[in-house]
């Protein structure tokens, strides 16, 4: 044990974890941040799409030194059955602004980079260190941290959780209920090199243009999940995920399911030739509004994938983090200030925060999303299939006539799904909209 | 010189030009190394590739022999002879029986500053890399460690020596330019044997080392031979089989050993296995391992990442075995089977040994 | 023995070579991005630096030479439980070959060893980058110091007389050398496990000072014998290796049972091969 005490510990050097880090160290806070990776970013797995709002409120020049790979001018939202898709392409030149509003990253080297940033503010920063658990005091007041290391443990005023999806500190302590396979989904993802320059050819780019592609369909075999590809400086992130319980009962492994994503007739011909650099696993929490634990109490708030902050149906996962981080350090801040002790009554502004913010608006306008896809698994079956068919059928001229055709459209649609089922979907997802 | 009037020939010409006092350095020397009264192989194979350099240059061949006088130097003398020297530098000495860096050193440095070589050559052995190490610094001269390819540069006639760097995913190229005698280490198995001609024999240059005991501080207490005789021999088996990860436990290392001993063969592994203790390090194949040229070897379970590639693709023909079809190692391997390695090994196995008793009862 | 050994231990930060990759087009080595690890065969140099401390006492001092970055590794080496860092940066060492590697690291341990008599400089055997093993005898002669190369093992060392004794790896063998101090070990591959630092030790690590020196601080005036000037070496070409053009021949065999495939592949083998069969010597596997 040391004998240092410090006024805040972070636990994770995440987006989130990041955050809070640099919040608490810029309020002048005495802040120790401990990370298991050998560096902030080496576990760290994201798509990735960087949201610049987030992190401009917290580094607004950041474009000037954080390494980042392509600003999106294009986005692509394809369903696709096994041999086509149908699928919307938005791409605008305003997107070649002076300050973009989404980028593509590497995860490893952005982490590493606003890690920099949260020491230059002051913060004490350890990695290769687990922690194992939480110091509580008689009263279940968290008191600290536990590490894997002799002499491990460590004691502060309040510990940020920004431990990521996992979130097994909070569940050891049980604070919180434990993860449930439904609310997680697992991503596989590869980084596969390719020349900048065949990147610019296929994709019609120039400069740092980037497109992202998020893809749906028969890709997940019949399972809840999306594909991804995107653009980076000179290669492509490659990924698919899907929920944890859906892998569990289909039995499908991740990589073969990637395997076949890259082998799809609409992606194949965008990887051709590219060597895989890195093959990874990671898990998303999917569970929505919904699966959101308790985020705060005595000694302790919790931030990031650790609260199922994920907006699953956007992808935005990274700017919740990191807006919940700040959020977390905004408070703790503002409370030392005050003079106030760490108590569940001082961190409950915490939660107004994110209530107020559009970390928890926007979760809560999905919150019936997951449910109804989790349910509707035609969503990713039929739905696909009827989508290109339709499309396939009115795009063929063989003398068959434009009436004819819509007849058999709709019929299909009758055919595979009676109509009850279809008006129900589309309520329910309607709602789940709204 | 100055077919690039653009630039000022002159810096062009002072980078490539040897400086006057350094060409006098003529002919190609290779340390013979010698200990316990043998000669490493390793030697012999650099007397092969000095032959090929000296005739690129016009010069002539030279081994260094150092040892107590005696049977194994006498012998080394000869042999030296019969692997392509042209001639011998000896010194004989009893300070020179077991390897020491002191007497070694000087008795090399001597010799190279009065005989004046342009290239000098040692093994990439424990003794080779101690002692090039040393004299290197003491000639301040250039030494390229680990070379797998040996020419003269056709413009400044230097030894271009390429060696692989950063773990092997890249060749380099290295020239000592205005420095001599250039030298380079070169691996065991690196460059093949030369045919010995029985009938060579040539001049013998003696000189004598100038020490006295009390001179060398260091001193040998002890030799300890490996004991173990299952000490790995696999950078001169002709047949090697290893295993990867993909054999996934401990317990199938033994199918490993098994298809190695039908066919009086050694067996390695890649690097984790050393890491999780399933093999001893001495059977480590790869960069940081033993770098293997045998006739056949047989991959199982094993990715081929390049550390791995590095020490195993100077193989005459490899087998690999791997259930992942996009394997690195079908990219280098000649044979490739797409299976499980738990499956295949002993299948395999039996298929040799079935094999083998019918050529037995044929021959 | 109140004061203990004094003992500095020379590591390198490098590329992790395993994550290097080559720009298919350029052929130029793709850096960016690749993390920095300290040189692993260092790693053992400084455990055994770190268990003399323990048992003898004194003090272990971590240096390198290498750009400001290379501060991480230092740091590194702190959490493990080095006593003090120092890292030699100055833009006349960039391009350094072996030599001149060894020409400005002896010049620090000279200065260190002003300070307070340097009893055992550590080397790792070779590193991962540079992959030469020269920089440790380099050091040694340069400084005078007793050479011993490839130590798996120090089983005693007297400092009031001034001896060391260590077990070196030769051809065949294991040499029990006896030499006197000040030496220069260097340690073999798979010698010891480092040890994980306490959290106090990666704590004060991660806020130590770190020493810096330049040419001058180290004592250096004649900068022409460092970096590329004092190179005698010079790297002509860097390219990737030429890819075997053909990939491997698949063995099927009649049925995709395990026999089958393995009766296709002697036969291949075989084939490929037909002095194959003789190669193979061992009597005890027609039993
Ligand atoms: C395949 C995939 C694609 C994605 N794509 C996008 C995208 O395009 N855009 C987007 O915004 N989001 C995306 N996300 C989501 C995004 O990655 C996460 O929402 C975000 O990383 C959450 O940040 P965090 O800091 O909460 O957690 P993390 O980034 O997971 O960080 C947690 C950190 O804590 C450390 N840690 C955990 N436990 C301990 C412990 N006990 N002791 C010490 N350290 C510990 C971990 O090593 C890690 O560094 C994607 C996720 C995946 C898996
Ligand atoms: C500085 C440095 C030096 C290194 N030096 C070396 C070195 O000298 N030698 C070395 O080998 N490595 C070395 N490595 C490690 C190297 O990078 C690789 O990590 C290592 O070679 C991988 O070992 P592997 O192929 O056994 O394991 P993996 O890469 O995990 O591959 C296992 C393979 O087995 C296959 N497989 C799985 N199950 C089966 C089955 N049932 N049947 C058949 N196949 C199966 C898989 O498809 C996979 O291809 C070094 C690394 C570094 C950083
Ligand atoms: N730049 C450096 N700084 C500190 N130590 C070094 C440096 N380069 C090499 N060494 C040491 O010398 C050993 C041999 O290196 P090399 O000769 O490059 O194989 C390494 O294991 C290190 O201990």
């Amino acid at each position: 044990m040391t004998t240092e005490h410090f006024d805040a510990i972070v636990v994770g050097a995440g987006p989130a974890g990041n955050s809070a880090t640099l919040t608490l160290a810029r309020g002048g806070l005495k802040v120790l941040q401990i990370e298991r990776g050998e560096y902030p970013g080496a576990k760290n797995v994201q798509g990735a799409v960087l949201y610049a709002d987030a992190v401009e409120k917290l580094i607004p020049d950041f474009r000037d030194s954080a390494p980042l790979e392509r600003h999106i001018i294009e986005q692509r939202i394809w369903m696709l059955d096994d041999t086509s898709y149908v699928g919307s392409h938005f791409r605008s030149d305003n997107f070649n602004e002076d300050k973009p509003n989404r980028y593509t990253i590497l995860r490893a080297q952005f982490d590493k980079w606003f890690n920099k940033k949260v020491k230059e503010a002051g913060a004490l920063v350890i990695c290769e260190t687990t922690v194992t658990g939480l110091l509580r005091d008689k009263k279940g007041r968290v008191t600290g941290v536990t590490t894997d290391r002799d002499q491990g443990e460590v004691t502060a005023d309040v510990v940020v959780l920004a431990d990521g999806v996992n979130a097994v500190l909070g569940t050891r302590a049980g604070l919180r209920p434990e993860v449930r396979p439904k609310d997680v989904a697992l991503g596989v993802k590869e980084t596969m090199f390719l020349p900048r320059e065949t990147i610019d050819a296929r994709f019609n780019l120039k400069g740092n243009e980037g497109v992202v592609i998020e893809a749906a369909g028969t890709i997940t075999a019949g399972m809840t999940g999306t594909g991804f590809l995107y653009t980076n400086g000179d290669s492509l992130s490659v990924g698919i995920g899907c929920l944890i319980s859906d892998f569990a009962e289909s039995g499908v492994r991740p990589y073969d399911l990637l395997e076949r994503f890259k082998r799809h007739p609409a992606i194949a011909p965008l990887i051709e030739g590219a060597e895989v650099k890195e093959y990874v696993a990671h898990m998303l929490p999917e569970g929505g509004y919904e699966a959101v634990p308790p985020l705060y109490g005595d000694g302790w708030v919790v931030a990031g994938d650790s609260a199922q902050f994920l907006n699953a149906m956007h992808r935005e996962g990274s700017n919740l983090a990191m807006t919940s981080g700040r959020l977390a350090g905004e408070t703790i801040v503002a409370a030392k200030k005050a003079g106030k002790k760490m108590s569940a009554k001082t961190l409950k502004a915490y939660r107004a925060a994110l209530d107020d913010s559009f970390v928890l608006k926007d979760l809560k306008k999905y919150r019936r999303l997951p449910k109804v896809l989790e349910t509707n698994k035609h969503f990713f079956t039929e739905y696909p299939r009827l989508l290109t068919h339709a499309a396939e059928t009115w795009l063929r001229v063989d003398g068959v006539t434009k009436r004819e055709k819509e007849r058999d459209i709709v019929s299909a649609f009758r055919h595979r799904r009676r109509l009850s089922g279809l008006v129900s979907d589309m309520f329910k997802m309607g709602r789940a909209w709204r | 010189m100055s077919e690039t009037p653009a630039k000022p020939p002159a810096r062009a010409a002072k980078s490539k030009e040897l400086p006057e006092h350094l060409k006098a350095y003529r002919h190609v020397w290779v340390f013979i190394e010698l200990e316990h009264g043998r000669v490493h192989s390793v030697s012999w194979e650099l007397l092969g590739e000095a032959r090929k350099l000296a005739d690129t240059l016009k010069v002539d061949v030279a081994g260094v022999v150092l040892g107590p006088a005696g049977e194994g130097t006498d012998q080394a003398v000869a042999e030296a002879f019969h692997y392509g020297a042209d001639q011998v530098y000896l010194v004989e000495d009893p300070l020179l029986t077991n390897y020491r860096t002191d007497p070694f050193t000087k008795a090399l440095t001597d010799l190279v500053n009065t005989h004046k070589p342009e290239i000098l050559m040692l093994g990439a052995s424990t003794l080779g890399r101690d002692l090039a190490g040393a004299l290197a610094t003491t000639l301040a001269t250039g030494l390229t460690a680990d070379c797998t390819e040996l020419a003269i540069d056709g413009t400044s006639r230097a030894l271009a020596a390429t060696r692989p760097t950063f773990g092997g995913s890249l060749l380099c190229t290295i020239m000592t330019l205005a420095a001599r005698p250039q030298m380079a280490t070169v691996r065991p198995r690196v460059m093949s044997m030369p045919e010995p001609d029985r009938s060579r024999a040539g001049p013998v240059i003696r000189e004598r080392l100038d020490m006295v005991e009390e001179d060398i501080v260091t001193k040998v207490l002890d030799f300890i031979p490996d004991a173990d005789t299952n000490q790995a021999q696999l950078a001169f088996a002709d047949i090697v089989v290893a295993g990867g990860l993909g054999l996934q436990r401990p317990e199938n290392v033994q199918l490993v050993k098994d298809l190695a001993e039908v066919l009086g063969a050694e067996y390695g592994c890649s690097r984790p296995l050393i890491q999780k203790g399933w093999m001893t390090a001495d059977r480590q194949i790869g960069q940081t391992g033993k770098t293997i040229r045998p006739r056949l070897y047989i991959a199982a379970g094993i990715s081929g990442a390049i550390q791995h590639r590095v020490g195993s693709e100077g193989a005459d023909r490899i087998l690999a075995i791997n259930t992942d079809p996009n394997a690195p190692i079908f990219d280098f391997a000649h044979h490739g089977i797409v299976g499980d390695a738990l499956e295949i090994l002993p299948a395999l196995t039996e298929a040799f040994r079935a094999r083998l008793a019918v050529d037995r009862l044929a021959g | 023995m109140s004061q203990g050994l004094t003992m500095v231990v020379c590591i390198k930060q490098v590329p992790d070579s395993a994550q290097i990759r080559v720009h298919p087009v350029t052929n130029t080595i793709m850096r960016q991005g690749v993390p920095t690890i300290i040189n692993p065969y260092d790693l053992f140099a400084l455990e055994q630096a770190l268990a003399l401390r323990d048992q003898l006492g004194g003090t272990v001092t971590v240096l390198t030479m290498g750009p400001q970055m290379a501060e991480t590794s230092l740091r590194k080496a702190m959490g493990h439980g080095a006593d003090r860092a120092i890292l030699l940066t100055d833009r006349f060492f960039a391009g350094s070959d072996t030599l001149a590697t060894s020409f400005a690291l002896s010049a620090a341990i000279g200065k260190i060893n002003a300070e307070t008599p340097v009893d055992v400089v550590f080397t790792g055997k070779q590193t991962i980058d540079g992959d030469t093993a020269q920089v440790g005898p380099g050091i040694a002669r340069r400084m005078g110091l007793n050479q011993l190369t490839y130590v798996s093992a120090i089983p005693a060392i007297d400092k009031a007389a001034g001896e060391i004794t260590a077990h070196r790896r030769a051809e065949g063998g294991v040499q029990v050398l006896k030499t006197k101090l000040p030496c220069l070990v260097t340690m073999l591959e798979g010698t010891n496990e480092l040890r994980r630092g306490s959290l106090p030790d990666v704590l004060r690590a991660e806020r130590a000072e770190i020493t810096t020196w330049n040419a001058k601080d180290a004592g250096i005036e004649d900068v022409t014998k460092c970096g590329l000037k004092g190179s005698p070496t010079k790297v002509s070409k860097v390219f990737a290796p030429k890819p075997r053009s053909e990939r491997a021949a698949m063995i099927e065999g009649a049925d995709a049972t395990p026999a089958a495939i393995a009766a296709a592949a002697v036969e291949t083998l075989v084939a490929a091969d037909p002095a194959l069969p003789g190669v193979i010597t061992r009597p005890s596997a027609l039993a």
